[in-house]
């Protein structure tokens, strides 16, 4: 158990420092978020109804642009091999890698979102509900993503595959997390019935990620 | 090293040549006898001739989810059993299975256009058949990313048992879901609900096109290990040369 919060404590600690990156994930964010005014038209009332999609889509990229770091670097200064080879169970190694990186990479997304609501044009309870379906379902991109970011460190391929990869497991997180925030705002959907499907799909990957991933890590890493 | 590894291949290729005449034989016959049942079988009171687009449209979202289930047998062979064959099944399948996926995609849409108004729509069948073939198209394009084919099967063996999750969403997608796809109708509780003269050519179709999928599937196999043999060639011999 310490040596897991030990881990946890030091990804965070390596994220947040010069050379972490994980908050330009929510520069990109931000960025993503002011492009799309400048595509769709300065026009408040468009901007409001395709707020929540446009958050969403924008947590998802910017979820996806951070995500090779997951494994990357451990592999690159050698770390990787130290984790793998150690007594605690890779799986268990694994979760407490995706937690630390959403905690770093993932809960900064989320903070941001009523800030960029405002320039989306959103109400209060339309933000509220976007940044709870955000704190429901970025773990699901995370855990099923750290699938995608394990392939990628052993394969040395990054980038584009990941993506290919990741972005198609992401679809049904996208689907409900918006269709949540969608029935919150307007309507006529009750909350519940999308949001519990979205902490199902969390909860899913939660199991599935960690298995996945260490597989890959096991078969891969020679 | 991998000349070794193929040597239980060898006596792959051998019983495959024998066999496969046979399956492409029996393949082409009951395509033959499918679409002619298909072709006689009389309009639909509702939907007219274009009901006839089922005869292919179906086999053909059939096989496009049995072959990510064959290589969700492949992926297991690769990690639990490191069967020689079992990545080459897997490559193999991919391709074809995404073929499978394209033409039950193009079919429903083509049917979908005269009998919902419109080519696409995003409900769950549909939507869930197209995250399908997105990964297959991933699958494939992991293949060929990676040069190393033992160390791309290890890793596309486990994408493919991540992705099987989708089966039962696919499946289940029509009775979870208040889609416009219309819910199964023959492979449900109660028995089937199609009328005998649609649901025997349906039949005869989809045991064709399985057969047809176990063909290619062979045929392609056998190409993937002839393509590996040629390579491990080629490396000997440049390493000959450069030796």
């Amino acid at each position: 158990m310490t040596a897991l919060a030990a881990l946890i404590r030091r990804d965070i600690k390596i994220a947040l420092r010069v050379g972490g990156g994980a908050l330009i994930g929510v520069l990109f964010f931000l960025t993503v978020v002011v492009l799309m005014p400048f595509a769709v038209g300065p026009d408040l009332a468009l901007l409001t109804r395709l707020g929540p999609a446009i958050l969403w889509l924008g947590a998802l990229l910017a979820s996806l642009l951070t995500l090779d770091r997951l494994f990357m670097a451990d592999h690159e200064d050698g770390s990787l091999d130290l984790i793998v080879m150690s007594r605690t169970p890779l799986e268990l190694t694994c979760a407490a890698k995706a937690l630390a990186h959403w905690l770093a990479a993932g809960v900064p997304l989320i903070l941001a979102t009523p800030v960029l609501g405002l320039l989306l044009n959103l109400d209060a309870t339309a933000t509220a509900a976007v940044a709870l379906t955000l704190l429901a379902g970025t773990p699901a991109l995370t855990f099923t993503g750290m699938i995608g970011a394990a392939l990628a460190v052993t394969l040395h391929r990054g980038g584009l595959l990941l993506a290919v990869l990741v972005l198609p497991l992401s679809i049904p997180v996208l689907i409900f997390g918006v269709a949540a925030s969608q029935a919150a705002i307007s309507g006529p959907l009750e909350f519940g019935t999308p949001f519990s499907i979205l902490c199902a799909l969390s909860l899913v990957s939660l199991v599935i990620g960690p298995f996945a991933a260490a597989a890959s890590l096991r078969h891969g890493l020679d | 090293m991998t000349l070794i590894d193929l040597a239980n291949p060898t006596r792959f290729l051998s019983l495959t040549a024998r066999i496969l005449p046979w399956l492409a034989a029996a393949t082409a016959i009951l395509l033959l006898v499918g679409l002619y049942q298909a072709a006689m079988a009389p309009d639909d009171y509702q939907q007219g001739a274009t009901v006839k687009i089922m005869f292919i449209h179906v086999p053909n979202a059939w096989l496009a989810m049995f072959v990510w289930g064959v290589m969700s047998l492949a992926a297991l062979g690769t990690l639990v059993w490191r069967h020689p064959l079992a990545d080459v099944a897997a490559k193999a399948a991919a391709p074809i299975g995404a073929a499978f996926t394209f033409l039950a995609l193009v079919t429903g849409a083509l049917w979908g256009r005269p009998m919902w108004g419109t080519y696409w729509e995003w409900d769950a069948r549909l939507t869930s058949v197209l995250i399908m073939f997105l990964m297959y198209l991933g699958l494939i394009a992991l293949w060929r990313a990676v040069e190393d084919p033992s160390r791309a099967a290890r890793a596309a063996a486990i994408l493919t048992l991540v992705g099987a999750l989708n089966l039962p969403i696919i499946k289940f997608s029509v009775d979870w879901w208040n889609t416009l796809h219309q819910p199964a109708s023959v492979l449900r509780m109660g028995g089937p609900s199609l009328d005998r003269t649609f649901l025997i050519p349906l039949l005869v179709m989809a045991v064709a096109f399985s057969l047809l999928f176990v063909t290619l599937h062979l045929a392609a196999m056998r190409n993937e290990i002839l393509r590996r043999r040629v390579r491990s060639l080629q490396m000997m011999q440049a390493s000959r040369r450069s030796a």
